[in-house]
C-alpha cells in the first residue's frame, strides 16, 4: 500500500480530504481467503513461464516476484468505527537484464500468455534503453538457494484475531482518552502481510510470509475560548510482529516520567496518559530558544537516526541515482575510502541488520534473492560501510550483495532500500534517570513529530510529542514550540552518553519514501536513550 | 487489459448491479496503463510498464456498509465480489455518519484525455530522455531524471441511477543536472495532459543553466529576506494551506481556519487582497475530472477571492449536519497572477533571493500552518534587478498564510506539479517579503 493510499484510507493527515479521489489499489477479500496462501507449486510454474520467456527473448538474467499483499485497516474516531477494510493486491513483476540494461514489466492477469507477453515487454524496454547506457549492469555473484522459505517469527497472527476484538480495543482506547478529558481521538490499527514468491535465473525459488502491524492514535484537545489546540500521538511503534505486540507485559515496560514500551504495548494505558499530557501541553510554557543538552528517547531518536544515518549511507544516493528526487549524500566514497571519516563521537556505533527480531525490515531473503545479514556501518564513530544490492557490491569491492533490495509491490521495480540501522547501546551501565541527573540545562524529548532534512543529509530539524525541561538534573514541566536543529556530523559528534541495553527499544517507519515512481518501505531503528550536548533549539511559535 | 470505453464500463457495471440484493449498491471501476523511464549518472537506470485494474463494490443495508474489491471480471468473480460486499455490510457496525448514495447526476466532459499521450511507447520515452542526456553531456554535467506517462479511466454507477465516466492522460517530466564536482545543481519540472506540449529539451536546458550558474555558492546570513518563489517552490507551501481548508476540521476547532470562541474564518480576509484562488475542472491548462470519487460534481469553485476565504470543502455527512453546500475538495488548484515574466520580477527586485525548488516540507505547527523545509537545486542572490551570485541553501520556517500576507508581486501563472504530493496546479511565481530562513545548509 502506498503512503497516499494509507492517508486516504485512514483519513489522517491534513491532505486527506484533498486526496479523496485517489483509488485504493488492492481488492477487499474475506478473511478465509486471505489466510489461504497461493499454492507454491503454482507459483513456481508461473515463475518458470516468466523466466523461460525472458530468456528466450534475449534476457541474460531475469527474476520474477509473485506478490500477494494483504492489508487490514481499521480506523475509528471517538465512539464509532469509521472504516474496516481488507484489501488484497495480487500480481507479478518481471525484471530482466538484456543488452546490459534493466527492463521491468508488471501485470495483474496471470495466465501463461500474459506472463510471456509481459516478459517480452520487459526485454523490449531493456533493449530500447540499452542504447542510452554508459556502462552495462554488473551483478555480484549470487548462488541459487533452490526451493526455500521464511516466515516472520510471530506468535499470534493479527489477521486471525476476530474483527470485534480489534474494534473493541480501539474503542476502549478512545474511551480512555475521552474519559481523560480529550476533545477528539482518532485511533487505528494497520496490519500488513506480504506473501512474496521470488524466483530467478540463478536457481532460487524463495517463498516468504512477512507480517507487520502498527497501532496508533492521536488525542486532540481544543480550547474553544482561545481557539488553541494540541495533539499527542501514540508512543507505539510499527513492528515486525503479530498481535502479541498489543498484549501488555509488565517486563516490557520502562518507567520514565510515565510508562514507555519495548516489545509489548499497552495502548489503552498510553491513551489515558496522552489525554492528561495533551492538557498539560495546552498549558505548557514556551521554550526559550538557545543551546541545550538534549536527552532523546528512542521514540524520537529513531527518526533522527533514520534521516541522518540511514539515508546518507544508502549507496544509491551516494552514487547519484536519487539525485532527482530523494537526493544525494554527504557521505561520499572518498570519506569511506579514507577509513577515518569522523562521523560521530567514539561512542557512536551503527549496525545494519536485516535479521533483527521484531524489526520491520527483517526478512529471510531480499527481493533479489540474497540471504539477509548484519554488518557495521559506523564503527567507533568512523564510517566503515554503506548499504548495497547486487549491482552495487563491486563498487565497495564486496564479494556479494548486503541484501538491501526491496520493492513495495509486485507492480514496483525492486531497488536499494534501507535495512534496519540501529545505534548500539552503551557498554557501561547507565539508566535514563542517571543520565538526566547530570544534565544542567537540557530538554528530555519523547515521541516523533515534525521532521525535515536536506537532500544531502547535513541540516535537520526535528520536534517531539513531549519536551520536558531539565533544570539542574531535575525534570520540570512540558515546553511548547521546541524544535532542534543541527548538522548531522556535529550532532553525532556531540553524543556524550548512551544508556545501556536495558533501555534499548526499536522505533520505525511504515512509509519511508524513495524512488520514482515513489515507493515506500518499512524500516526499524533501535537505540537506547542518548545524550547530545549543546544542541540548538528554536521556538516555533508564530502568529497568523 | 486495455482502457475500457464508456459503453464497456456501463455493460460491466450493469451486470454487477444486477447481482445486488442490498438496499443500495455502488460500483467504482478504474484502470490504468503506465510507462516510465528513469535515468541517473547520465545513463538510463530503471524503467517499466505497469497495467492494473480495480472494481470496487459498496453495498449498504440501512446504515451498514460493506466494501469489497476485485481485479478479475468473469461472471463468477463479479458475483463473488457483490456477495462479499453484502456479507461485510451485514457484519459492519451501523455507521451514524452514513449518507445514502447519490441519485442520477449530469456531468459535463473536460479535456483530460489526449491521444498523443495515450499512444506513447517505450521508444518515445527513450528518445525524449536521449535528448535530455545529450544536453547534459554537451554541458559536461550529470543528469538524473524521470519521465512517466499514464492513461487511465474511471467509472462509477449505482443502484439509484448514477453513472459517471472519465478518461485521462498525464505526462510528468522532471530532471536534476549536477556539475561533476558536486558544487552546482539545477532542476526543472513539467506536467501536461498532452505529451506534445512537453519540451524535454527546454526543461533540461533550464536545469543545465541553473546547475552551471549555481557553483561557488556564497553563504549569507540566515534571516528574513525578500524571495521570489518559482511556481514549483510556491506550490509545495500553498498546498498545505489548501489541505487544511476542510469545513469539519475548522468547525471542530482544530485547524488554522478555526477562531477563538468556536467560529471559523470563512468569509474573513485572511491574506493579501491580490490573492485569488479557485479550481475549475474545465481549465484548458490543468483540466481535471468533472466528478469526485463519491459522485459529486466538480464545478468551478472560488476558494479565496481578493484575500477573503469564500468556501471550505466538506464531506456529504458534514454538509448535511451543518446545512452547508457539500463541496468536494478539488483535484487541482489555480491561482491568478499577472502578465509579468519571472525575468521582469527579478528586474524589479532591489535585494532578494530566487528560489527554484523547496524540499522536505513538513508541518511544524498546524495551528499556524508553520512549515519547515529547505531550498534546493538553484538558489540565487538578486541585487539591483540582477542575479548576482549563487548562495548556499537555507532551511526555512514559514507559514503560507503569513507569506500571502507579505505578498509583493505575482507573475504569470504556469502549470506545475508538487514535488511533495503530486498535486497539479496553475500557479504564478510570487515575490514575498520577510520570508524566514532559520539556518544554513551545506547541501548542494
Amino acid at each position: 500500500m502506498k503512503r497516499r493510499d494509507f492517508i486516504y484510507l485512514s483519513g489522517i493527515g491534513a491532505g486527506a480530504a484533498m486526496l479523496q479521489n485517489i483509488p485504493v489499489f488492492g481488492r477487499d477479500i474475506s478473511m478465509e481467503e486471505a489466510l489461504m496462501p497461493v499454492d507454491t507449486a503454482l507459483k513456481k510454474r508461473m515463475a518458470d513461464v516468466a523466466l523461460n520467456a525472458a530468456r528466450s527473448k534475449g534476457a541474460t538474467y531475469a527474476d520474477v516476484r509473485i506478490g500477494r499483499y494483504l492489508n487490514q485497516f481499521i480506523t475509528t474516531r471517538e465512539k464509532q468505527v469509521e472504516n474496516i477494510s481488507n484489501t488484497e493486491s495480487y500480481g507479478m513483476g518481471i525484471r530482466v537484464i538484456a543488452n546490459g540494461s534493466w527492463g521491468f514489466a508488471a501485470i495483474d492477469k496471470l495466465d501463461d500468455d500474459n506472463i510471456a507477453r509481459a516478459a517480452g515487454v520487459a526485454v523490449q524496454i531493456a533493449k530500447v534503453n540499452s542504447k542510452l547506457l554508459t556502462e552495462p549492469v554488473r551483478l555480484a555473484p549470487q548462488k541459487g538457494y533452490g526451493e526455500v522459505s521464511w516466515k516472520s517469527p510471530i506468535e499470534k497472527n493479527a489477521f486471525e484475531v476476530p474483527i470485534k476484538e480489534k474494534t473493541d480495543l480501539l474503542l476502549a482506547v478512545n474511551d480512555a482518552a475521552l474519559k481523560g478529558g480529550a476533545t477528539f481521538v482518532n485511533s487505528s490499527l494497520f496490519l500488513v502481510n506480504e506473501q512474496k514468491y521470488f524466483a530467478s535465473t540463478e536457481g532460487s525459488y524463495i517463498d516468504q510470509d512477512i507480517h507487520r502491524l502498527w497501532p496508533t492514535f492521536t488525542v486532540t484537545k481544543t480550547d474553544a475560548k482561545t481557539g488553541k489546540f494540541e495533539t499527542r500521538n501514540a508512543l507505539s511503534s510499527p513492528m515486525g510482529m503479530g498481535y502479541e505486540y498489543l498484549i501488555p507485559k509488565k517486563e516490557e515496560e520502562i518507567k520514565s516520567v510515565d510508562i514507555l514500551y519495548k516489545n509489548r504495548y499497552n495502548m489503552v494505558e498510553d491513551a489515558t496518559t496522552a489525554a492528561r499530557q495533551v492538557d498539560e501541553k495546552l498549558k505548557s510554557k514556551p521554550v526559550e530558544p538557545g543551546k541545550y543538552d538534549l536527552v532523546i528517547d528512542p521514540t524520537n531518536l529513531f527518526l533522527t537516526i533514520h534521516e541522518s544515518v540511514g539515508h546518507p549511507t544508502e549507496l544509491d544516493r551516494v552514487l547519484g541515482y536519487e539525485a532527482n528526487y530523494a537526493g544525494t549524500s554527504f557521505l561520499t566514497l572518498d570519506k569511506w575510502e579514507s577509513k577515518k571519516f569522523n562521523f560521530g563521537s567514539k561512542l557512536v556505533n551503527f549496525e545494519a541488520d536485516k535479521t533483527q527480531k521484531h524489526s520491520l525490515a527483517a526478512v529471510g531473503y531480499d527481493d533479489e534473492g540474497v540471504k539477509c545479514k548484519n554488518w557495521d556501518i559506523i564503527k567507533d564513530g568512523v564510517l566503515v560501510s554503506y548499504q548495497t544490492i547486487r549491482d552495487q557490491a563491486h563498487i565497495l569491492n564486496l564479494p556479494e550483495s548486503q541484501g538491501c533490495c526491496y520493492a513495495d509491490s509486485w507492480s514496483s521495480v525492486q531497488f536499494q532500500r534501507m535495512p534496519n540501522v540501529s545505534l548500539k547501546p552503551g557498554k557501561t551501565p547507565l539508566s535514563v534517570n542517571e543520565m538526566i541527573k547530570n544534565v544542567e540545562k537540557g530538554i528530555y524529548i519523547l515521541g516523533r513529530n515534525s521532521y525535515s532534512i536536506d537532500q544531502q543529509r547535513y541540516n535537520f530539524q526535528f520536534s517531539g510529542q513531549l519536551c520536558y525541561e531539565i533544570n539542574k538534573g531535575e525534570i520540570g514541566g512540558l515546553l511548547k514550540g521546541v524544535a532542534y536543529q543541527s548538522n548531522t556530523q556535529e550532532f553525532w559528534n556531540s553524543c556524550s552518553a548512551i544508556c545501556d541495553e536495558k533501555d534499548y527499544r526499536v522505533g520505525g517507519s511504515f512509509f519511508d519514501g524513495k524512488g520514482q515512481p515513489s515507493q515506500v518501505s518499512a524500516v526499524s531503528h533501535g537505540c537506547s536513550t542518548t545524550r547530545f550536548n549543546g544542541i540548538n533549539v528554536i521556538n516555533t511559535a508564530r502568529k497568523i | 487489459m486495455p482502457i475500457l470505453s464508456k459503453e464497456q464500463t456501463q455493460a460491466l457495471m450493469q451486470k454487477v448491479l444486477s447481482y445486488s440484493k442490498a438496499d443500495e449498491c455502488e460500483v467504482n471501476l478504474n484502470g490504468s496503463d503506465n510507462g516510465n523511464i528513469r535515468y541517473a549518472r547520465n545513463s538510463v537506470s530503471t524503467s517499466g510498464g505497469i497495467s492494473q485494474n480495480s472494481l470496487v463494490v459498496s453495498s449498504a443495508f440501512g446504515k451498514k456498509l460493506g466494501v469489497a474489491t476485485i481485479n478479475e471480471f468473469d461472471d463468477e468473480s463479479l458475483k463473488k465480489v457483490v456477495a462479499r460486499s453484502e456479507e461485510l455490510a451485514r457484519l459492519a457496525p451501523e455507521n451514524p455518519e452514513y449518507v445514502p448514495f447519490m441519485g442520477p447526476q449530469t456531468y459535463k466532459e473536460s479535456p483530460t484525455f489526449v491521444q498523443s499521450t495515450a499512444a506513447m511507447t517505450p521508444k518515445d520515452r527513450a528518445d525524449a530522455v536521449a535528448e535530455s542526456l545529450k544536453i547534459s553531456k554537451d554541458n559536461k554535467l550529470t543528469a538524473a531524471g524521470f519521465l512517466e506517462n499514464s492513461t487511465g479511466y474511471a467509472a462509477m454507477m449505482n443502484s439509484k441511477g448514477l453513472f459517471a465516466y472519465n478518461t485521462a492522460t498525464n505526462v510528468n517530466f522532471n530532471v536534476t543536472l549536477r556539475t561533476d564536482d558536486g558544487k552546482g545543481s539545477g532542476y526543472a519540472t513539467k506536467a501536461f495532459n498532452d505529451f506534445s506540449q512537453l519540451d524535454v529539451k527546454s526543461a533540461t536546458k533550464t536545469a543545465a543553466d541553473k546547475a552551471t550558474r549555481s557553483v561557488t555558492a556564497k553563504a549569507i546570513e540566515p534571516g528574513k529576506y525578500t524571495v521570489i518563489l518559482e511556481p514549483a517552490a510556491a506550490l509545495v507551501l500553498l498546498e498545505n494551506m489548501f489541505f487544511g481548508m476542510d469545513a469539519r476540521q475548522a468547525d471542530e476547532g482544530r485547524s488554522f481556519m478555526s477562531k477563538p470562541g468556536g467560529a471559523t474564518k470563512l468569509g474573513e480576509k485572511l491574506v493579501d487582497e491580490r490573492v485569488n484562488i479557485y479550481s475549475d475542472p474545465f481549465n484548458a491548462q490543468v483540466p481535471t475530472s468533472t466528478w469526485s470519487g463519491d459522485g459529486r460534481s466538480q464545478e468551478k469553485v472560488q476558494w479565496i477571492d481578493k484575500g477573503v476565504i469564500k468556501n471550505l470543502y466538506a464531506s456529504r455527512y458534514w454538509a448535511q449536519k451543518k446545512g452547508i453546500k457539500a463541496i468536494p475538495s478539488p483535484d487541482a488548484i489555480i491561482m491568478e497572477g499577472t502578465n509579468s515574466s519571472l525575468e521582469e520580477m527579478i528586474k524589479s527586485t532591489e535585494k532578494g533571493i530566487l528560489v527554484t525548488r523547496l524540499w522536505y516540507i513538513r508541518t511544524v505547527d498546524p495551528q499556524t500552518v508553520l512549515l519547515t523545509g529547505l531550498t534546493r537545486d538553484g538558489t540565487f542572490y538578486i541585487e539591483n534587478g540582477q542575479i548576482k551570485f549563487p548562495i548556499k541553501n537555507f532551511r526555512f520556517n514559514e507559514s503560507p498564510v503569513i507569506m500571502l500576507n507579505n505578498l509583493e508581486a505575482l507573475g504569470k501563472p504556469e502549470r506545475t506539479v508538487s514535488g511533495e504530493s503530486g498535486l497539479n496546479a496553475l500557479i504564478p511565481p510570487m515575490k514575498i517579503r520577510d520570508f524566514t530562513f532559520s539556518s544554513l545548509s551545506d547541501a548542494v
